[in-house]
């Protein structure tokens, strides 16, 4: 079986005696849009952090493009290919827009290493960074202050700033987050805009989001996979509906 | 154990208010200062002197908390560290304009004077005095903390604020309560080590590493912490004294250094 | 001020502090010392403001380096005779950037209180080891006997402090070059980038930790420097280059000046020094007072120091002239 673009071999994660993550196996396929739900607690973002490298599990392989990427620590993997966003905004709050994706981008081309020519002289850095930000229509923005920004576009910088490292897989923790319904849209847009070959793996609770992005959905409940499938089997699916008994809508 | 009285206090305020409270050393100074004025300018006995310096170092803390500390709280390192040296060098000076330079005398009172005779071997009835008076303190505080409702409520704000005041733990109040607390202890380490730990105007200066050695390898928030580090540091000084003179301080800052190094979070650190 | 959309061009006020300095030279003879002594101090506050400021790391110990480079430079020429000004800078250039390597990659995985700690205890080691060890610097009585050769066999250090001046100038305008370029360059900008938000530095790839141990050698490299210069020109070490002192005093200085903005380097230790100069030798108690009061003040209400002062005061005047112009259409 050719590797998937990012799994998980019965990932663990206990913290003393509060198991978090449950024997999880998980696979991401190449150009994946894949959704990640389930009830608060059910330790989502314990999973994120350690595909990520935040958190080290307690027990399970995580592999990138068929790589063992375990040990390998937080900055290693985006390096290798591996990008994500925060579910609380996570910006360089006193920067302009065009510094913060400027950032990433100077990382992955190895630009941040040099101490001679100035950084605004680096105009390949720059004219990436314009463009990334003409995509998600932020040209605009671009040398505004990211605090001075509505939350909407902040969440937007986010995104701008994963894309900006190229990656290969993409993580996205709840990018509609506390976000007005009426910027949810651009959001929705970008997303649904996010090139076909990046694996993307959202995590969401806005159903409207998941069922209109996602190819397949994987429930999880208290650090166990429940069920995973395609749209209509998951919401055709009794034990997720009981799950979600009392959720908004499902 | 001078060191762990003064220094418990600042384990607390540091693990509990997340401050950093280099100016510990002042209230300890401060604790020196009025048992001595108290005791020669009122006659106050002894054991009432101590009383005073306590509560008067506390009250002070909490005039201190109440219009400069508290502005602090969300401002970051840089602003607390240079807040406090700040408050160093002001009351550094103050005490050298009020007590001039020499260190300020200690009458002990004539019971607590001498030797006794224990196990075979003589101790200075002070030091023995001190280590029992220490060892009082230390089981109040655990029992304070560890028993009664107001210990947990201190524990629970230590371990997330946020949770404390939601659920209705008015967390202002306990942390002035508690800065007090943990002030007034290290008024009171003050005015009781002031017979080892001669106060004059550089004391701050002068021992704000050991406290802060004391405080950051014991683990901040901790009470055990900084008792184990108080006696390791005090074992390590008084041997380094009989055999290896020349190297003196340098030995503590180097295991300091190790300790740290091997357990960022001091020995017994709460915070995860 | 660093970053992708600022400006690197050298600003046209930016050559004040020279021409001020070259000026002072011509008109004050008398009190070159304390002008060297002024140069040095600001070469200190930029070594220190570039990581303090830049990168955010807040030390306690960064008088380590300045003492460590006094006594090399010290050290060689009183003790070995090497008396070549350039041989003095170059040797204590090496012993702080190895210094500065080593206990950098020591300590900087570490954070706030510990990693206080940690270059606290350092500059203590030092300290002690400088006391003891008197046979070779002179322990609590210092090291005397440091003479220098002339630069480049002509310019004689004289007893007024005119060369000695002129070198300082000269090292601090070519530190002052490196620091400018570091900080406009991309590395400057990553740096600004740990000290805004480590965590999305660690999320876009930056390998943060072996950042900080570069930054930090190059910043204990310059200290060291400085330290050089203050042995040379004194033709003495002290015991009290090394330990917390010169430490807070510094920090005080670029507190006092305006961190994280490269002229507040240059503004605080001149502030601090005239003022030290001329009240604390007359009154020493209320030096200490005063300073500590203003550390307070400062940090209550004007965190950005004289600088961020000097901004506020220029945004409000342009608000004025904006709203004024605005109500003239």
């Amino acid at each position: 079986m050719a590797a998937g673009a990012l799994e998980t071999d019965r990932l663990c994660k206990s913290f003393g005696a509060l198991t978090v993550a449950d024997n999880i196996s998980f696979r991401l396929e190449p150009g994946a849009r894949h959704a990640l739900i389930g009830p608060n607690g059910a330790g989502k973002t314990t999973f994120v952090n350690m595909l990520s490298g935040r958190i080290a599990p307690s027990s399970g392989r995580i592999l990138l493009g068929g790589e063992d990427i375990t040990r390998v620590n937080q900055a290693a993997r985006v390096r290798r290919g591996l990008g994500r966003t925060f579910q609380v905004t996570t910006l360089f709050r006193s920067l302009t827009v065009l510094d913060n994706v400027a950032l990433g981008i100077a990382e992955r081309e190895r630009v941040s290493r040099r101490m001679w020519k100035p950084a605004s002289r680096h105009d390949e850095v720059k004219d990436e960074a314009m463009a990334l930000l003409r995509t998600l229509g932020l040209a605009d923005d671009a040398r505004g202050v990211v605090q001075d920004l509505p939350y909407g576009r902040q969440r937007l910088v986010e995104i701008a700033i994963a894309l900006g490292l190229k990656p290969k897989v993409l993580l996205l923790d709840e990018p509609a987050a506390g976000v007005p319904s009426q910027d949810s849209g651009r959001i929705l847009e970008v997303l649904g805009a996010l090139p076909g070959d990046i694996a993307i793996l959202i995590i969401e609770h806005d159903m409207d989001v998941v069922f209109r992005f996602a190819r397949r959905i994987t429930v999880l409940v208290q650090g166990q996979v429940l069920v995973e499938g395609t749209p209509e089997e998951i919401g055709a699916d009794r034990r997720v509906r009981a799950v979600y008994l009392g959720e908004a809508h499902g | 154990m001078i060191l762990y009285v003064i220094s418990v206090g600042l384990s607390v305020t540091m693990g509990l208010m997340g401050f950093i409270n280099l100016a510990h050393g002042v209230f300890a100074m401060a604790g020196g200062y009025v048992l001595s004025t108290v005791m020669a300018r009122l006659g106050l006995p002894f054991p009432l002197a101590l009383l005073a310096a306590f509560v008067a170092v506390a009250l002070g803390s909490i005039v201190l908390e109440r219009l400069l500390y508290s502005r602090l709280y969300a401002a970051g390192e840089l602003a607390q560290v240079l807040f406090t040296i700040g408050l160093i060098y002001a009351s550094v000076a103050l005490a050298r304009m009020v007590y001039g330079t020499l260190a300020v005398p200690i009458v002990l009172p004539d019971y607590l004077r001498g030797q006794l005779h224990l196990l075979g071997r003589d101790f200075p009835t002070y030091r023995v005095f001190v280590i029992f008076f220490a060892a009082l303190i230390i089981v109040s505080l655990w029992f304070g903390v560890e028993r009664t409702r107001w210990g947990a409520m201190v524990r629970a704000a230590v371990d997330n604020r946020g949770m404390a005041q939601s659920v209705g733990i008015n967390t202002r109040l306990l942390f002035m309560a508690t800065f007090a607390l943990g002030s007034g202890l290290a008024g009171l380490g003050g005015a009781l080590g002031a017979d080892i730990l001669p106060v004059d105007w550089a004391y701050p200066f002068e021992h704000l590493a050991y406290f802060l050695i004391v405080v950051a390898v014991g683990g901040l928030g901790s009470l055990r912490g900084p008792f184990i580090a108080a006696l390791l540091i005090g074992i390590a000084d008084t041997a380094c004294k009989y055999w290896v003179p020349e190297l003196g301080a340098f030995l503590i800052y180097l295991a300091t250094m190790a300790i740290l190094l091997w357990r960022p979070m001091g020995l017994f650190g709460v915070r995860a | 001020m660093s970053g992708y959309t600022s400006d690197p061009r050298i600003q046209w006020p930016e050559w004040l502090p020279w021409v001020a300095a070259l000026a002072f030279f011509f008109t004050m003879p008398e009190y070159l010392a304390l002008g060297s002594r002024i140069l040095i101090y600001i070469l200190f506050a930029l070594s220190l403001d570039l990581i303090l400021g830049y990168a955010g790391i807040i030390t306690l110990g960064h008088s380590a380096f300045f003492g460590l480079g006094a006594y090399t430079a010290g050290i060689l020429s009183a003790k070995y005779g090497i008396t070549d000004p350039f041989a003095g800078l170059v040797a204590a250039a090496a012993t702080s950037a190895l210094l500065g390597m080593a206990t950098g990659a020591l300590i900087l995985r570490t954070k706030a209180l510990t990693l206080l700690m940690l270059t606290l205890a350092i500059t203590s080691i030092l300290y002690e080891i400088a006391n003891r060890a008197s046979w070779l610097t002179g322990g609590n009585d210092g090291l005397s006997g440091v003479t220098m050769a002339p630069i480049l066999g002509l310019f004689k250090f004289d007893l007024f402090g005119r060369t000695a001046f002129i070198y300082c100038l000269v090292a601090l305008f070519i530190g002052w070059l490196v620091v400018r370029r570091l900080i406009y360059s991309p590395f400057g900008a990553m740096l600004t980038g740990i000290r805004e938000n480590t965590v999305r530095m660690h999320a876009v790839g930056a390998p943060v930790y072996w950042r900080l141990v570069l930054v930090y050698t190059i910043s204990a490299t310059m200290a060291g420097i400085a330290g050089a210069l203050l042995a040379q020109v004194n033709q003495f070490v002290g015991l009290n280059v090394l330990g917390l002192e010169p430490s807070g005093d510094l920090l005080v200085m670029l507190i006092l000046g305006g961190v994280g903005r490269l002229y507040g380097a240059f503004v605080g230790p001149v502030v601090y020094l005239i003022a030290q100069d001329y009240l604390a030798k007359a009154y020493p108690e209320y030096w200490y007072l005063g300073i500590g009061v203003l550390l307070i003040v400062v940090v209550l209400f004007a965190r950005g120091g004289i600088l961020g002062i000097w901004d506020k005061w220029l945004q409000a005047l342009s608000r004025q002239t904006g709203s004024a112009r605005a109500s003239a259409r």
